[in-house]
């Protein structure tokens, strides 16, 4: 795999294996501090020093220059991030599972707002006009499963807001099964109680003209686990932010992402993990492919290791791998560390081409072209969806990324 | 019999600085159970005819032909070549992330033979094969090359030469970077597969080590991009003495 961009060194990864680190790509420059060099010269705020506000009106209008919006189609979002929206229930699907509960709960449920604030107009509009939240709690001690199937948001312009809480000493994956139509901002909201272990799994496999934007926003208590997947493989413009805080002592975190774009598709991920207590890990690691004239994705990749997070270790990647010309992908990793007593930290970044070597040696075993793509292609993507560790869903995205290869999606 | 042929062979190759010669007509006939030694200085063109007959994109055949039992190679894709009987040990095997060895060898294994083999016998024949090899089991599911020794990376290869059971294989410098130990291994398997088959071998290389356990019926010796000379296995042991010198401009030739 060949590098792309301009800055790039050797770095062994926790794994044992030799990454390459770049930095300064993109259009963002990256910013490497620690205690003793207060952000050195480079002209950006502390990650979790943006402006918050819950109330659409106290957000600007956007322009399409600012940080978060720069890489973003805009214009083909404009009514999510200052029209009118409804913010009224829709329907779902979920099969009733022991330990979790799943209800509309008020705005004024004490829950909301725990687990962050909007940083931008998109998610500030959601929660401005969204009527009630779709809450779902996990409680007992049992390993549980819940898949939540979202297909009838239609085609007018909505917000919606969702919670997830993993009450402590809780285990679950919760699995956040959109498809169909979609013109939708969302917020989700996920509590990890102390001890807790959670996955949630948001799967965007919309309908091609589908429009979705959402911001996730985790809390990770003590000794807690969170396990956070992004799947994006279909609709036309799908952005999905989570923001992860390590909150207690020993948290985990574990921040995965799959996409697949095709011609004319826009799949954006803005990840931020803050480690804010002592003694917490975080990986975060996304891959993507690209293939079709005006596939675009943008990963921005923020890790923040703050003043009081002595002793921890992160790590964070992004992948991605070019199939067809006519594709565009960002990917900025950005890594913040105001501690000098961590145990280690790290980000790679790589874009590259498909490897005419690899298929070159798969062929000269006798296996046709198309099905040598194919092993490449799923073997890059596979290592994200084997670590998903639920099993229907991993078969189920194996079978749609074949599909996506065979080009049978648009 | 089966009999691969390459007659008045011209390949090129794509620089930075344009398209370069590097074969300049190759006749080499070999018939199956035959072992042929394909020797010379770097940049002789030995490599290259290896590409060349596995069908690489980055070589440009300008002339000439391979045929395959009267069968044009040259017209064949990559993947055709090789479902036709062809196998290329590659000097430096690539690394398929993501792939487990057992995967691509089963895929492999389907391709070549039209239908997919049977489970048990299939499994049962790979373990065997990794054991003779002195494989660690582990390897079936690491991911194909990744992570392996260049040792390691050589075995695999052999492990496919045996497994996919070719008409003719073309070993490119099989032997380089490896110790005695991995040498008699890798030229055991290699052996092993003639013996069960009776397949033809082209095996090229720069010394004239591996010629001590793996016995060539002929030897041919490269030199820009021709055979400058062709013998029995004697050519192999005055090559051990003298080098590849008296082949190389500005030397005397006697």
């Amino acid at each position: 795999m060949t590098e792309n961009d301009t800055t790039t060194r050797g770095l062994a990864t926790p794994d044992g294996e030799t990454a390459v680190e770049v930095t300064g790509t993109g259009t963002r420059p990256a910013i490497i501090s620690d205690a003793t060099n207060r952000h050195g010269s480079v002209p950006v705020q502390t990650r979790n020093e943006r402006f918050t506000s819950t109330d659409v009106h106290d957000f600007p209008e956007v322009t399409g220059r600012e940080a978060t919006w720069k890489l973003t189609p805009v214009d083909r979002i404009a009514e999510l991030i200052s029209g009118h929206l409804d913010g009224s229930r829709y329907e779902f699907e979920a099969p009733a599972v022991e330990d979790i509960d799943v209800a509309w709960v008020p705005r004024s449920d004490p829950r909301i707002g725990l687990a962050g604030i909007p940083e931008d107009r998109a998610s500030a509009n959601a929660w401005t006009m969204f009527e009630g939240a779709l809450a779902v709690t996990v409680g007992g001690e049992e390993h549980r499963e819940l898949v939540l199937t979202r297909s009838q948001f239609g085609s007018g312009a909505r917000a919606a807001h969702t919670l997830i809480e993993a009450k402590p000493f809780s285990n679950a994956v919760v699995v956040l099964d959109n498809a169909g139509s979609a013109l939708l901002s969302e917020n989700v909201e996920i509590l990890v109680g102390d001890g807790a272990s959670l996955t949630v799994v948001t799967v965007q496999d919309f309908d091609d003209d589908a429009r979705y934007v959402a911001t996730h926003f985790a809390k990770v208590g003590r000794d807690a686990t969170l396990k956070h997947v992004v799947v994006s493989l279909g609709g036309e413009v799908v952005r999905v932010n989570p923001a992860v805080t390590l909150a207690g002592t020993g948290a985990d975190g574990e921040l995965l992402g799959v996409y697949f774009a095709d011609g004319g598709q826009h799949l954006e991920q803005q990840v931020f993990l803050f480690h804010q207590a002592a003694n917490t890990r975080g990986r975060v690691n996304y891959k993507g492919a690209l293939q079709g004239e005006g596939a675009r994705t943008v990963w921005i990749g923020d890790v923040l290791i703050g003043p009081d997070a002595v002793a921890t270790d992160s790590y964070e990647q992004n992948r991605n791998l070019v199939l067809t010309d006519g594709t565009r992908a960002d990917s900025i990793p950005n890594l913040e560390i105001e501690t000098g007593d961590i145990q280690g930290a790290g980000h790679a970044s790589a874009t590259g081409r498909f490897d005419d070597e690899q298929l070159f040696y798969l062929r000269a075993r006798g296996i046709p072209e198309e099905e040598a793509r194919r092993l490449v292609v799923r073997g890059f993507l596979t290592d994200i969806i084997q670590k998903i560790g639920y099993a229907p869903l991993e078969e189920r995205l194996t079978a749609a990324i074949e599909v996506e290869l065979a080009g049978g999606r648009r | 019999m089966s009999t691969l042929q390459i007659s008045g062979l011209e390949v090129s190759v794509e620089t930075e600085q344009g398209s370069k010669q590097i074969l300049r007509g190759v006749d080499l006939t070999v018939n199956e159970g035959e072992i042929h030694a394909i020797m010379g200085p770097n940049g002789s063109g030995k490599s290259t005819l290896a590409y060349a007959i596995a069908g690489h994109p980055k070589y440009s055949v300008d002339g000439g032909s391979i045929t395959l039992d009267g069968e044009d190679v040259l017209a064949m894709s990559v993947d055709e070549r090789a479902r036709a009987g062809l196998f290329l040990a590659m000097q430096y095997p690539v690394e398929i992330p993501g792939v487990t060895n057992s995967n691509f060898l089963r895929t492999a294994k389907t391709a070549i033979d039209g239908e997919a083999p049977a489970i048990r016998g299939w499994v049962k024949e790979v373990r065997e094969s990794m054991t003779k090899l002195r494989m660690d089991s582990s390897f079936a599911e690491r991911n194909v090359n990744e992570g392996f020794s260049g040792g390691e990376k050589k075995r695999n290869e052999i492990l496919q030469l045996e497994l996919l059971k070719p008409r003719f294989a073309v070993l490119d410098e099989t032997d380089s970077g490896l110790d005695v130990d991995a040498l008699k291994i890798v030229s055991e398997g290699v052996n092993r597969a003639k013996e069960a088959t009776g397949l033809g071998i082209l095996l090229i290389t720069h010394y004239t080590r591996i010629l001590r356990y793996i016995k060539p019926d002929f030897v041919h010796v490269f030199v820009n991009g021709r055979v400058a000379e062709e013998g029995g296995p004697e050519l192999a042991e005055r090559l051990e003495e003298e080098g590849y010198d008296r082949f190389l401009p500005g030397t005397v030739v006697l």
